[in-house]
């Protein structure tokens, strides 16, 4: 091992990639233990300002982290992510270690099983650091429906780092997890990371296990990764995708090893660019930067072209119809019986109710009591039925595009990141901020959002589309994208706390 | 308006909630405000289309009838509020 001061090193750890960390790792010029301290003393340092986490596990984090040693010293053979330290979303279930879903109603929940997508990074040698911030019940855009507290960007702390899994984006953005899971109902993941300017992929919704993720709303939450760059990305949709006989809802299909689509090439590929997307609401800054990263694909040969998805606007007043009808049905576990909170009361009825009401925030209240309007007689036809028409309308503008166009290129928010306090008390104001990733949802298929450019000092996030179980082609332009332009590896000077 | 503070009162009472007056007034308005928003869906013709509550074409996953390892009854009691004799243990229903 060469010298190097010990502040040094520990910067630069926090600031590498995984394919960057495991390189040096299996050259054993630094050990899994000194990785897991340089990120646990960077937890240490950044979370009194931006607050990520819900739980750190430092402990289990180094006691992993000195079994990887041992193994590696021993000349075993070593699985794909040995070593590298991750975090989970707190709405992940993790055997042993308290998961809250961001809510005072699990505030003392600790799970008897593992997650599908814990157990699978386990076995891929990951090392956990902790359990992430996120709106209760993923149920947010911005950390403040936080049953505990909000998380702040990374660029700005006066600024929100996006939700439902803020806390995700925002400690891989700060380097205090090098790769970290999040959830995505509407733009959970991609709105994050484009605030907080890291990568965050949707999977297509069935490709990644739902086992042990606290459900919000199940036809439409899938688990995907945050990362530095795609080539990590990828490396972590190898770990968690696949078939799960424990997910009923779990795709029958093959996984490819989707490094291969890593390759700088794209000459030829048909990207449309949605109309729809770029028009009143959207940021004219941000469209600067969307036609950038559309000229520089252009001069890597791939042809971008303008298409209309008519049904668009629909989109978002359809998922809040379905999301919170779904939700009103899954939550109505959380009453006191089997975990977490329970208030106690004269009869079962009040029971009931009162831990309840003391047990949820605002909006999930609110959501729950939308959900049960909308399939409440007499509003059924109205409300829930025709927004599952419409879904099918949304779907259909997608396979018709897909008909023409490899993939589609669109911003994945209206702004950049928005300031505390900006939207929180008008709930319409906060749901339009998932405009642009709601309608993915619906189609149930796959997008990632990547950094392009800066605006007044916070990330823009692009969004590549593409069709169902097609990650490999949003992989493949994002990585082809990275290599050829310095505006998609954007870091935050945290300026005042390093 | 579309929804009443009585709607209110009776979605809130489905939903197994309790609501003081000052959340009932803020619910009123702002679930006001989002069905007024959602009028939109109105515009959209859907006569002849098919509803999709789901993307998958996946119907009725079956598994072999075989007997798998299940919890334990101790780790599924563990995050009980009240247990008795191996149960989940709540107030009086009758």
């Amino acid at each position: 091992m060469h010298e190097r001061r010990e502040g040094e090193i520990n910067l630069s750890l926090t600031g590498l990639t995984a394919h960057e960390l495991c390189e040096l790792l299996r050259n054993r010029e630094i050990s899994s233990v000194e990785l897991t301290r340089a990120h646990l003393e960077r937890i240490n340092t950044l979370e009194d300002k931006i607050r990520a986490f819900v739980t750190v596990t430092a402990d289990l984090a180094l006691s992993q982290a000195k079994e990887t040693d041992a193994k590696r010293l021993r000349g075993e053979e070593l699985p794909p992510l040995a070593g590298i330290p991750v975090a989970l979303k707190d709405n992940m279930c993790t055997k042993g270690i308290k998961t809250t879903c961001g809510s005072k109603i699990l505030y003392n929940f600790i799970p008897p099983y593992d997650a599908a997508v814990a157990e699978k990074l386990n076995e891929a040698g990951a090392i956990l650091v902790g359990k992430c911030n996120m709106d209760e019940y993923a149920m947010g855009s911005s950390t403040e429906n936080s049953g505990f507290y909000p998380t702040r960007n990374p660029y700005d702390f006066n600024a929100v780092p996006g939700g439902s899994s803020g806390g995700s984006a925002a400690a891989v953005a700060a380097g205090e997890s090098v790769i970290a899971l999040g959830s995505d109902t509407g733009g959970s993941i991609r709105q994050p990371a484009a605030f907080c300017g890291v990568i965050g992929l949707k999977p297509t919704y069935g490709a990644v296990s739902r086992y042990g993720l606290v459900a919000y709303a199940s036809s439409l939450d899938q688990i995907g990764p945050f990362s530095k760059d795609v080539t990590d990305c990828a490396l972590a949709l190898n770990v968690i995708a696949g078939h799960d006989p424990k997910d009923s809802t779990s795709a029958p299909v093959d996984v490819p090893d989707y490094t291969k689509f890593l390759v700088n090439d794209i000459k030829g590929m048909k990207i449309g660019m949605p109309r729809e997307y770029t028009g009143q609401g959207i940021d004219p800054e941000v469209n600067v930067c969307l036609r950038q990263a559309a000229a520089r694909l252009e001069e890597l040969g791939a042809v971008c072209e303008e298409v209309s998805l008519p049904h668009t606007e629909y989109a978002l007043p359809a998922y809040y119809i379905i999301a919170p009808a779904e939700a009103s049905s899954n939550l109505a576990r959380y009453d006191g019986v089997q975990y977490g909170l329970r208030v106690e009361g004269d009869d079962i009825i009040s029971m009931y109710s009162k831990t309840r009401s003391q047990g949820f925030g605002e909006e999930v209240k609110r959501r729950i009591m939308l959900g049960t309007y909308a399939l409440s007689s007499g509003y059924y036809d109205a409300y829930y039925l025709k927004a599952l028409k419409v879904r099918t309308l949304v779907k259909q503008d997608f396979d018709k595009a897909f008909e023409k166009y490899d993939c589609l290129l669109t911003p994945t928010t209206p702004s950049v990141a928005f300031n505390f306090g900006d939207k929180i008390n008008d709930p319409l104001a906060m749901y339009l901020s998932d405009v642009c990733t709601i309608p993915v949802n619906l189609a149930g298929i796959p997008a990632m959002s990547m950094p392009f450019g800066m605006v007044k000092g916070r990330p823009v996030g692009i969004q590549l589309i593409g069709r169902a179980f097609d990650e490999g082609t949003l992989l493949r332009v994002g990585y082809a994208l990275e290599q050829n332009s310095d505006l998609t590896r954007p870091r935050p000077e945290l300026k005042g706390v390093m | 308006m579309r929804i009443t503070a009585n709607d209110v009162e009776h979605v809130a009472k489905l939903s197994r909630l309790y609501l003081s007056e000052e959340e009932k007034e803020n619910y009123t308005q702002t679930l006001n405000s989002i069905l007024e928003y959602m009028e939109i869906l109105n515009r959209v013709d859907t006569c002849e289309v098919e509803p999709t509550a789901h993307v998958l074409p996946l119907k009725n996953v079956f598994r072999e009838d075989k007997l798998h390892k299940c919890l334990d009854r101790e780790l599924a009691l563990a995050n009980a509020p009240e247990e008795e004799d191996g149960c989940f243990k709540v107030p009086r229903i009758i």
